[in-house]
């Protein structure tokens, strides 16, 4: 039988939104508030989902030590209480929280290994949140 | 098509534990989850439905009666038990989220008539659910 797991984590950081091939007023049209040269700041949720095959012996899709070990060694350490535009992933890439989804999702499916990573959906505040699940539409 | 969820809280206590596993075994593998004197959970249980719409009633189903089967073959049977020492299904199969999940799809299936079960999603905790769709 083959259940889907979802475990839902968070971290606090800052970012700007700002395109350096834009000019100022163009960034300023394009991303407001969030174009304040000193930044902003968010507490995001981060819902990691993975699927498999429910181990007969352990009645797991996968052990939650696994995952949360992994999500907060590749994903919480590295983001939290860090200013986003400083990451190498986001020099080029401006780190809204669409981009930000892709990555987590990427650096996720590209080296967890126990089940499989089917979707990222983050939370950047109560009212708007993004999902991602590899290019796939959302199965469900 | 059109789906429906309803929500349903239930409290529990469990452990996790394997006979065919070592003493050793089964603490690695499952933490404080195999404390052999058990721990408890409020899982919250969302039930979503598929249907076409009834053109007469409007209805995708009778939520009367999708409350009715949910209370009695979920609510009754697993709220304030044991669901290793009173629930049958656990009697030989571990009690994880997972299984809980498929066991649950197994008693509603068969019992809705109009709309076909889509999703059984249950909550262990807030930051925690399993998803369970059917799939073999």
């Amino acid at each position: 039988m083959k259940a889907h797991l979802t475990r839902r984590y968070r971290f606090s950081a800052s970012h700007r939104l700002h395109n350096q091939s834009m000019s100022p007023e163009e960034n300023l049209a394009t991303y407001g508030k969030c174009n304040n040269p000193y930044g902003h700041g968010h507490n995001y949720i981060v819902e990691v989902t993975v699927s498999g095959h429910v181990d007969s012996s352990t009645g797991m899709v996968c052990n939650l030590v696994d995952l949360d070990g992994f999500v907060k060694e590749q994903i919480v350490d590295r983001y939290d209480h860090t200013n986003l535009n400083m990451m190498d992933e986001f020099q080029k890439l401006v780190p809204t929280t669409e981009n930000l989804c892709v990555e987590i999702f990427d650096r996720l499916q590209k080296s967890f290994r126990p089940a499989k990573v089917e979707r990222v959906r983050i939370e950047e505040t109560m009212m708007n949140s993004f999902e991602y699940a590899g290019g796939r539409e959302l199965a469900h | 098509m059109i789906y429906l969820t309803r929500r349903v809280e239930f409290s529990a206590s469990h452990y996790y534990h394997n006979p065919e596993f070592s003493a050793e075994e089964n603490r690695r593998i499952f933490g404080k989850c195999n404390n052999p004197h058990g721990h408890g959970h409020n899982y919250i249980l969302e039930v979503t439905v598929k249907g076409e719409i009834d053109s007469r009633s409007g209805f995708v189903i009778d939520l009367k009666q999708l409350k009715e089967i949910m209370n009695r073959e979920v609510v009754d049977a697993l709220d304030h038990r044991h669901l290793n020492k009173e629930v049958p299904e656990f009697a030989r199969q571990i009690p994880t989220s997972e299984n809980i999940a498929i066991a649950i799809w197994k008693r509603l299936t068969p019992k809705l008539k109009l709309a076909q079960l889509h999703r059984v999603r249950l909550y262990e905790t807030a930051d925690l659910f399993v998803d369970f769709y059917g799939e073999a």
